[in-house]
């Protein structure tokens, strides 16, 4: 078992230890969590998503160079998906950040999707928690720009860095998948490419379109989101994107909009705990009901409809309990 | 889905040799066998192996060797990893191994040997037994 001091001080075999128990979904993480989390507020943490082959671990690898550069600790959370078939998985995100291996002040750890119960947000988050705490200043997450996930990466980073190819329409892409919307900094990279300027332009245009106005409710000043340029395998056009990520973040300092981040982070944590815990708990509870055994017979009888069953065992959970409960927002 | 053991495997080949279908084969053999597989690619440093194991926490690390060197690499990972207090950590070797050698290898340390021409099944038998 990892011990909460040998993390904090940062031991990179203590921490990886502690990740393992998060990912395996071990009761002893959830305590320990407890302890790490007030130690973990101080990185900066960048989100970088997009499709698969848009060299989002080669440009993760060029950043921590630059990064490093600066004597920052880099922290890097590569996801990749686990397979719906066997649940296993290939983690090959490394495989392009290989040369900072052996770099004390570099961690890289892969993680599968598998399938966590509140998203993938919660065990993402629990090990930003964990490399915070061990004393990294920025902590990369890469995760596959696919569907709901990068939803989840703007309710984790700070910043969040959306990469695209040239010639790939993915101007029009972005818009569909509504991940215009979280983007602060627009990275075209492959941008050796024919059409690169031209993905710039079209980013560049999209971007003045777009809505933001549920983003801000109470902010005058906003970041104004940069398109940039990188060949991430040469490294051009990298170290600008380092500096902008962190201008960004002394943009947020500036404005004061670092709080109304963190309350957003620590928000949708509490509510996917939230949803973790009372899934668990209540759930048990309810299976190891009486009622559970009685309400299931009368299903296999077909006296009663699996729907209503469901229902009722839940109410007569909450009317037991004295609660009460008007369904109709999904605010999760 | 299950979340809880999961086995982590980093697959990684030592040194010079330029050949890694096998390994990348051998990966994907693995995952369909359920497994998480960390793929570190070629030309790795015992060093880069020590780390990337420490850091991704694994259960097992199998090498891929076919320059010959098997012998020599794995005395030496083992004494690192001993060095490192990873030694819970199982190691396997894969590749170009005469079959001479197993008892060798056996005796160093290393838990299971899959010399060329081992089938899949074979394999992930392999990695079952450790567990």
């Amino acid at each position: 078992m990892p011990e909460i001091r040998d993390i904090l001080e940062g031991s990179q075999i203590a921490g990886a230890r502690m990740i393992r128990l998060i990912e395996d979904n071990d009761p002893s993480a959830f305590e320990m969590l407890k302890s790490l989390y007030p130690y973990s507020s101080r990185a900066f943490i960048i989100g970088i998503t997009g499709s698969p082959g848009v060299g989002k671990s080669t440009l993760i690898n060029a950043l921590i160079t630059q990064f490093r550069k600066l004597d920052m600790k880099v922290g890097v959370i590569a996801v990749d998906p686990t397979s719906p078939f066997s649940g296993g998985a290939i983690l090959g995100d490394r495989l392009r950040m290989q040369r900072h291996a052996t770099d004390e002040n570099v961690f890289i750890r892969s993680m599968a999707s598998r399938g966590q119960k509140g998203g993938l947000s919660r065990a993402t988050k629990d090990t930003a928690v964990v490399l915070s705490a061990m004393g990294y200043d920025i902590i990369i997450i890469e995760t596959v720009g696919a569907g709901q996930a990068e939803f989840d990466i703007s309710s984790l980073a700070h910043s969040i860095g959306i990469v695209s190819i040239p010639g790939t329409g993915d101007g029009i892409q972005a818009v569909k998948a509504g991940i215009l919307e979280i983007g602060d900094i627009f990275i075209i990279n492959k941008s050796d490419r024919p059409k690169a300027d031209a993905a710039v332009l079209q980013l560049e245009m999209m971007l003045n379109m777009r809505d933001t106005r549920g983003q801000r409710p109470n902010h005058a000043v906003t970041w104004a989101p940069r398109v940039m340029k990188t060949i991430a395998q040469k490294g051009v056009g990298v170290k600008e994107l380092a500096h902008t990520f962190l201008s960004h973040f002394d943009f947020m300092k500036e404005n004061n909009l670092i709080k109304p981040k963190k309350d957003a982070i620590e928000k949708s944590y509490f509510n996917s705990l939230l949803q973790d815990l009372a899934l668990e708990k209540l759930l048990l509870f309810m299976k190891s009901s009486e009622a559970y055994m009685e309400v299931l017979q009368k299903i296999q009888s077909g006296s009663i409809d699996p729907l209503s069953a469901a229902e009722s065992v839940v109410d007569n959970l909450m009317v037991t309990r004295n609660l009460k409960v008007t369904r109709k927002s999904n605010d999760f | 889905m299950e979340t809880k053991n999961k086995i982590r495997i980093l697959i990684a080949k030592p040194g010079l040799d330029g050949h890694d279908k096998g390994a990348k084969i051998v990966a994907l053999a693995l995952r369909d066998a359920g497994y998480e597989v960390i793929y570190s690619g070629l030309h790795q440093t015992l060093e880069q192996i020590i780390q990337t194991a420490a850091q991704e926490s694994v259960d097992v690390i199998g090498l891929s060797i076919m320059s010959g060197a098997h012998l020599p690499i794995s005395e030496k990972l083992i004494a690192m990893m001993k060095e490192k207090g990873l030694d819970d950590i199982f190691l396997t070797v894969g590749g170009v191994i005469p079959y001479q050698d197993i008892p060798k290898l056996k005796e160093m340390g290393v838990s299971e040997v899959f010399p060329g021409g081992t089938s899949f099944e074979e394999i992930t038998k392999g990695m079952n037994r450790l567990f």
